[in-house]
């Protein structure tokens, strides 16, 4: 049981004033400037955490506001803070100004009122992101209402070491052929992991026939049961022939990539295109490593920045957001020897400069190009992730 | 009758222990009810528990904690007897007590991956066999580490609780009198190890019951260990609890409540079995010494000596391996050894390393001073002495996962922001409780009859304090700043819940960078943790023979 009607009866949530306000950003500017931003986010990734100490530089540099990093080992860390200042009555001059999230995360904070807002519409760069082509203003279909602003794009590749997996698998059906001819060389993350959901999701998109279904929160324990029912067979004939037989999976993403660098594994999902080739650069994985995506497509979303409702630097966070959407910052992410992120911005928007930068960055050895990775299948609505999580739970993760 | 000093550092002792843990508690009671901060309505209690009971897996997880908890503290302590029956006394101990230091220093995140990256299938181990002898040319497809029945968290356990045991044990030597009752039953004709058995081993046990309690407490809640080397189909209770507690669907915290108390009420059953065990075996004794068997003791010997070297091996070849990757480039399976080297993550961190790492030094540094000052006065006060003891039990026995947010909550309501400050004060609810266990024996233990003779002789309190307990304990002492440093410097979600994150240690770093899973970066941090705990533990083993280098008799009994 998920107990999730107290949360919809918790709906009604004060809303923060807004101590900096976007509309007018000079203001913004000058309030930001001597701020000292508190940026939590994840600190899995070595690439990452240089990534946002190269922000910092930046931001100092041209806007005078100070970025520390708060490295967190999980992203409800942060959420929770929140929560706990908010019990305390501590409204202003939180601990957290800037969170980086998705998701279940961000539909938590949102219908709680954690967070400040709206801001993101109103970003001076705000006019080169691409608003049409890129899922960037829902977040696993819960819009977004300028409460988070995005500035990565991720879509599921399928990472392979074609020293032992020469062809891609196309398709799910293909992945389980594969996977019981040669068993014990794949896994996924374990679920509730976000990228394990992810797997499971995937392959429900890929193997329903119902894509239409996904689109919102199921219509009845009836309605879940048949649209998921092909998912659960598949796993079923899947968890047999996986790594250590479905026993142990690894806990996150990065992990899988130790097995496949160990040769224990030669097949990993994970949720972003220019992972491998910045992860070959960085000795994490075998050279002979190269990225597909399914033929019917794979599922993309955008990671966003938030800042809570009771940030101390609303004007600075404010200011490290829009930096992000600028160009220069969009073309670090992008480029595989750092980050290898997929950009938020529209190319037909943005100067022909920035555009040819765009045009002439190498995506390195295992990265797919644009047309090679299509268009994002949409990610389900967050309900069905969260029963197919628990019914995981009760299935595979709860022993024999 | 005036308020002397020390009565003044027992009462804020009894505030530090039990106020932070009550105010968290009651936070979990009422989460328990269905009441999570932060959540503008409550969840039905009959909802929460019916939640906790049907969760999958649950009583699994439950039976998991529970018997791993005791195989690890069992096979700790009896591992602790053994080596010292087997070889207190002789001159290769004298030397082996030097290598205790690094054992207790490294953090228990450090000591798991170590053991991890050494009994995983692709781990040094599997790599020192293949392919020559096991015929592996890719790592075998077997389930080693996260195993159903938790054996390699129990290895994890085991590698740090035992040094924990023996330094406890080595403390508690000089007042249990063990040189003078080695000496009277090896007169009598006793094996060395069959006497240490009988006649000191029950006076040391008497002095380290505290510790052993600490240690079946928190070998069945410890996360670390958990996280790293245990099964996860399911988990032990200790991680469901912190996957409740981290869930976005916040209502779960209910949840993460109601397990805190299932996790409290197991560790008081394991407790009550755990006693119930000492008078079995304490009667098993009698009837031994009754017997008049000498023994010879030589098994004994061995059995210390394999047990301490393979826990040894374990911990110092988990280590090795962890230097190693730190500075490895490429590494595949079945290379025994890195194939080319790269000091990329040593140049990459090395900087923040420093800076982190002194942080995290002058932290623990500053909290110990208060806590040895807090723990000396309220020991000295000792007019409740029972109030005391089950006080230190409280933040020792509740998970940590769990009381953290309610006391977290409760000191942003007193006006504790983010910071040095309350970071400072949540270690203090850690340190205190292991300077009182490291201390209270060898401290009630001493012999009254000094107090006599030197009120006797008109020393004042006070000044029989400065001049006489203080350098009669200086050994205990220097062992508890150690042993409080490197609590301070292994705490994780405390620094993380207190100081907002504002406040990095070198722990909370490296777990941090521990999600990414790079065995590169986890290898460094690992060993600048281990590098930043094992300098006090140097020390502590230093300054008594330093000072007491012209008085043997000071050092141990």
């Amino acid at each position: 049981m998920r107990l999730a009607y107290t949360l919809a009866a918790a709906l009604a949530a004060p809303q923060a004033s807004l101590a900096a306000n976007p509309v007018d950003w000079p203001s913004v500017l000058s309030e930001a400037r001597g701020q000292t931003v508190y940026w939590n986010a994840w600190g899995g990734s070595e690439a990452t955490n240089a990534f946002i100490g190269w922000v910092g530089d930046r931001v100092e540099a041209d806007y005078g506001v100070s970025l520390v990093h708060v490295k967190l080992s999980d992203t409800a860390d942060a959420v929770s803070r929140v929560l706990a200042e908010r019990a305390a009555g501590i409204d202003e001059g939180g601990a957290i100004d800037l969170i980086w999230i998705n998701g279940a995360n961000f539909a938590a904070m949102k219908s709680e009122g954690l967070l400040f807002g709206p801001f993101a519409e109103n970003l001076p760069n705000w006019a080169f992101v691409d608003g049409e082509g890129k899922t960037v203003t829902t977040d696993f279909t819960v819009p977004t209402d300028g409460y988070e602003s995005p500035w990565a794009m991720a879509q599921v590749v399928f990472m392979r070491d074609t020293a032992d997996l020469p062809d891609a698998p196309g398709s799910a059906a293909e992945i389980l052929d594969w996977a019981t001819a040669h068993p014990g060389r794949f896994t996924y993350p374990q679920p509730p992991d976000f990228l394990g959901t992810t797997f499971l999701k995937q392959m429900l998109v890929d193997l329903t026939n119902d894509a239409l279904a996904l689109a919102a929160a199921p219509e009845s324990d009836a309605a879940y049961e048949v649209v998921t029912a092909p998912l659960w067979a598949y796993l079923d004939a899947l968890t047999p022939h996986l790594w250590r037989s479905g026993r142990a999976y690894p806990a996150t993403g990065p992990a899988q990539l130790q097995l496949i660098y160990d040769n224990e594994i030669d097949l990993a999902i994970s949720f972003s295109p220019g992972e491998a080739t910045a992860a070959i650069s960085n000795g994490l994985l075998p050279d002979t490593v190269r990225t597909s995506v399914l033929a019917k497509g794979t599922i993309g979303n955008a990671s966003f920045l938030a800042i809570p409702y009771n940030a101390n630097a609303a004007a600075g966070a404010m200011v490290v957001a829009d930096f992000l959407l600028s160009s220069e910052a969009q073309l670090r992410a992008q480029d595989p020897a750092i980050l290898g992120y997929g950009t938020v911005l529209d190319m037909a928007k943005l100067p022909d400069a920035d555009r040819a930068a765009f045009d002439a960055l190498d995506l390195g050895i295992a990265t797919l190009s644009p047309a090679e990775l299509g268009t994002a299948q949409p990610e389900p609505h967050p309900d069905w992730m969260t029963r197919i999580a628990a019914d995981w739970q009760h299935r595979y993760g709860a022993g024999l | 009758m005036t308020l002397s000093p020390s009565h003044l550092f027992f009462w804020l002792t009894v505030l530090i222990l039990g106020g932070p843990v009550l105010a968290g508690l009651t936070g979990v009671v009422a989460g328990a009810m269905g009441h999570v901060p932060g959540l503008q309505n409550a969840i039905p209690a009959g909802d929460v528990w019916g939640a906790v009971w049907s969760w999958p897996g649950i009583g699994r997880s439950v039976t998991l904690s529970f018997w791993t908890g005791l195989l690890a503290a069992l096979i700790s302590l009896a591992s602790a007897t053994l080596i010292m029956a087997g070889w207190s006394g002789t001159l290769s101990f004298a030397r082996a007590r030097h290598w205790l230091a690094p054992f207790l220093a490294v953090p228990h995140a450090a000591a798991a991956f170590g053991i991890a990256v050494l009994i995983a299938p692709s781990g040094w181990i599997a790599r020192a066999l293949s392919p020559w002898l096991s015929g592996w040319e890719r790592p075998p497809d077997l389930l080693i580490l996260g195993d159903p029945l938790g054996l390699a968290m129990v290895l994890g356990l085991i590698v740090k609780e035992l040094p924990f045991l023996l330094l406890m044990m080595i403390a508690a030597l000089p007042q249990a009198k063990a040189a003078t009752s080695m000496a009277l039953v090896t007169a009598l004709g006793y094996g060395c190890a069959r006497g240490w058995l009988l006649a000191v081993f029950p006076g040391i046990y008497r002095q380290i019951r505290l510790p052993v309690y600490a240690v079946l407490a928190y070998s069945m809640s410890a996360v670390d260990a958990a996280l790293i080397l245990g099964p996860t189909t399911p988990p032990p209770i200790a991680i469901v609890i912190l996957r409740w507690a981290a869930d976005p669907d916040l209502s779960l915290r209910a949840l993460a409540s109601a397990g805190a108390l299932v996790q409290l009420g197991l560790v008081l059953v394991a407790l009550v079995l755990w006693r119930l065990g000492e008078i079995a075996v304490a009667q098993l004794g009698r009837s031994l010494a009754e017997s008049g068997q000498r023994g010879s003791g030589r098994a004994a010997e061995i059995a210390a000596a394999t047990l301490a070297a393979t826990s040894g091996i374990f911990l110092f070849g988990g280590f090795a391996v962890l230097a190693l990757w730190s500075v490895a480039g490429a590494w595949h399976f079945p290379a025994f050894l890195p194939e080319t080297l790269s000091f990329r993550v040593w140049a990459s961190h090395g900087a923040a390393l420093v800076e982190t790492g002194a942080a995290t030094l002058l932290l623990a540094f500053a909290v110990v001073a208060l806590a040895l000052a807090l723990a000396l006065g309220s020991l000295e006060a000792k007019p409740h002495r029972c109030l005391l003891t089950a006080l230190v039990y409280l933040p020792l026995i509740v998970p940590q996962v769990t009381f953290l947010p309610g006391l977290q909550a409760a000191s942003l309501k007193i006006g504790l922001g983010s910071g040095a400050l309350p970071v400072g004060l949540m270690h203090l609810v850690f340190v205190l409780p292991y300077l009182l266990l490291v201390l209270a024996d060898p401290f009630n233990a001493l012999d009254p009859r000094y107090r006599t003779i030197a009120a006797g002789l008109g020393l004042s309190p006070a000044r029989q304090f400065w001049r006489l307990r203080l350098p009669l304990l200086l050994t205990p002492i220097a062992g508890a700043v150690a042993v409080g440093m490197a609590v301070s410097i292994g705490q994780y979600l405390p620094t993380l819940l207190a100081g907002g994150g504002r406040l990095p240690t070198l722990t909370t770093e490296a777990l941090a960078l521990a999600a990414g899973g790079d065995r590169r970066v986890i290898g460094a941090y690992g060993l600048a943790q281990a590098a930043a705990a094992l300098a006090p533990f140097a020390l502590a083993l230093a300054l008594p023979r330093r000072v007491w280098r012209n008085r043997q008799g000071m050092l141990h009994g």
